[in-house]
């Protein structure tokens, strides 16, 4: 005791003053990190896009609008398919493992039919939107090259089954969207196929 | 010693807090002639500083201009992805003088990095990161750190390909991280794409967080300078050596001396500053991207997408990397190492005066490859231009993980006691 100073109080009460404040400023700012969220509208809007592929040509790629990313739709020719065997030692998941695409495009097509792929064109890197180059053995991608898609921004390269080549930045496949057949020609992606 | 300046600065106020009028109400309410002695008329700064000693000070004209070309801009630019990109091109083609507002802007964030680059480059040709400098160099890291954030969300702004896909790529570096990644980038954007939402907060952020954050780690980082004094090319310290006075012997006040050599450097940065902005301001595609002349299209991805030419350094790192999260980790590596210089640095000696040859071939190498990984990060990522940017990359570490061993072994001569003049 100095001069009448319990500095053992004084030191309780600036701990508890400090400590109360702590907690009070951690409670306040939840509501300021939390609308940094995607709000409500944001959310509302990732309705689901109906694409029509009858007039698809064989060999050519459609691209649509699904949530704000590209979503492609493939219709890939018999010799396209035929290609794939040649990729799958050069691809880090052949058999589609990690869960990339719904349970119903798994496997090595990664597709409910074959000869249709529709998968999210935005690279697993760092969301690039890769170049289709359907050119086998094109000159800058190497003799081996039997078609696919090559991301010019950092180099990563997939096949026409989106699978994601070894030794890339790109560690996964590309995604395939939630999607499902309304009729034979229209694809409605955005709505899971239901197990028959 | 802070007896002695608390001693001046004492005397130096009580002449100003005499004298009536409207100047003595001003100073006897507000400690004016305290603030000009400590930080201007009575800073004593080295008397044998050289031309790269003005870096710091055409720093902070650069941030005055991106701050009074940025208000400008403010009032005519909307942060909206309906019309972010029209209003920028409304503001250069309808607003009056709009477009050399813009340019001023643009320009400045380039020459803003240039300046900052040199001025951080002296700081490792004189060691003026050592010791008892090191909170300076951290703070300086710290602006660095902000400037290159500020740049980043302003890039999105304009609303453009490279702008929307720039973003892109670099949020998306936050996806890398386990667990939280996805959460995380999905936090940033506000949405699941870069849309609306991330151009509304990128604007906020740009406008008002930053600019305050730099602003007053610019007064940390000067206020840290005064109170240890600054170095100087023979990295002597001058406060060893004080005249009766208790002034450095070695030092001259910061005004009028540095001043009348700071003004000059000033006219000359505005000379070729004016150059850019009427003659190149897009500077060949390097100040302002081609392919930002294209409004934003969120399904198709340029070309050939690469960063404004200060951030390809870090860049050319990232996409050396062969794993995505290896590369995050490793661009952020080339980041922090930097922050550690001051306590990487084993030598006896500051300036490379009288630093050895060791720390000379290592300080080149350093510098050769941060501008090699600069070209590199600009080309695309394919054959011959990958296996470069591994090699730089390694060197590029190299520098900072050797350095304790290369600058602890090196063959340094003895700095004079005094400062010396080299002309």
């Amino acid at each position: 005791m100095t001069d009448g100073v319990d500095l053992g109080r004084r030191r309780f009460l600036g701990v508890a003053t400090g400590v109360t404040s702590a907690v009070g400023a951690a409670f306040v700012a939840v509501p300021f990190l939390a609308s940094w969220k995607p709000s409500a509208r944001a959310q509302a809007l990732g309705a689901p896009v109906e694409v029509d592929v009858s007039k698809l040509e064989e060999g050519a790629l459609l691209r649509v609008e699904w949530r704000g990313r590209p979503v492609w739709v493939l219709k890939r020719t018999p010799a396209m398919i035929e290609r794939l065997d040649q990729a799958d030692s050069m691809v880090r998941d052949p058999m589609s493992e990690e869960p990339q695409q719904p349970p119903y495009a798994a496997g090595r097509l990664r597709s409910i039919k074959p000869g249709v792929l529709v998968v999210i064109g935005s690279c697993t890197h760092l969301g690039c939107s890769p170049t289709p180059r359907f050119e086998p053995g094109a000159q800058d991608l190497g003799a081996d090259w039997p078609g696919g898609f090559f991301c010019a921004c950092h180099g990563s390269k997939f096949d026409l089954a989106g699978r994601v080549w070894r030794g890339v930045p790109a560690p996964l496949n590309l995604v395939v969207p939630p999607h499902t057949y309304v009729d034979d020609q229209t694809i409605l992606v955005g709505v899971d196929t239901e197990a028959a | 010693m802070s007896a002695e300046k608390k001693n001046a600065s004492k005397s130096g106020s009580a002449v100003g807090r005499e004298g009536g009028g409207l100047s003595g109400w001003f100073r006897k309410r507000f400690p004016w002639d305290q603030l000009m002695e400590d930080h201007v008329t009575g800073y004593y700064a080295p008397k044998n500083f050289n031309w790269f000693y003005v870096f710091g000070s055409l720093a902070l004209l650069a941030l005055i201009i991106q701050i009074v070309t940025g208000i400008f801009l403010t009032m005519n630019y909307k942060p909206s992805a309906a019309e972010a990109f029209s209003s920028v091109e409304y503001i250069m083609r309808d607003v009056e003088w709009g477009w050399l507002i813009r340019y001023m802007h643009s320009t400045g964030a380039s020459l803003f990095f240039l300046v900052v680059y040199i001025h951080m480059f002296r700081a490792l040709l004189y060691g003026s990161y050592q010791k008892p400098r090191e909170l300076i160099w951290i703070f300086g890291m710290l602006i660095y750190l902000a400037m290159s954030a500020e740049a980043f969300f302003g890039y999105l702004l304009p609303w453009g390909q490279m702008s929307y896909w720039g973003a892109q790529v670099i949020v998306s570096l936050f996806g890398a991280l386990p667990v939280i990644g996805e959460p995380l980038v999905e936090f940033i954007r506000g949405d699941y794409f870069i849309s609306d939402v991330t151009l509304n907060r990128f604007f906020a952020l740009h406008v008002i967080a930053l600019p305050l954050v730099l602003l007053g780690l610019v007064v940390a980082h000067i206020l840290a300078l005064h109170e240890v004094g600054s170095n100087n090319p023979d990295g002597v310290e001058i406060k060893d050596h004080k005249g009766p006075d208790g002034r450095p012997l070695d030092g001259i006040p910061f005004h009028p001396y540095h001043t009348a050599k700071d003004v000059p450097a000033w006219v000359v940065f505005s000379m070729v500053f004016a150059l850019i902005v009427f003659f190149a301001p897009e500077m060949g595609g390097y100040f302002l991207e081609h392919a930002n002349f294209e409004p934003a299209n969120r399904l198709k991805t340029p070309e050939h997408i690469a960063p404004v030419w200060y951030f390809t350094p870090f860049y050319a790192i990232l996409r050396a990397i062969p794993d995505k999260l290896g590369g995050v980790l490793m661009m952020g590596a080339a980041m922090f190492m930097l922050f550690l210089l001051p306590w990487l640095d084993r030598s006896p000696v500051r300036s490379i005066r009288y630093k050895g040859p060791l720390f000379k071939i290592a300080l080149t190498t350093f510098v050769v490859s941060f501008v090699m990984l600069g070209w590199l990060g600009l080309q695309p990522a394919t054959g011959l231009y990958t296996i470069l940017a591994r090699i730089f990359t390694v060197l590029y570490f190299a520098f900072f993980l050797l350095m304790p061993i290369y600058s602890k072994i090196d063959k340094v001569k003895t700095p004079p006691a005094r400062v010396t003049y080299h002309d």
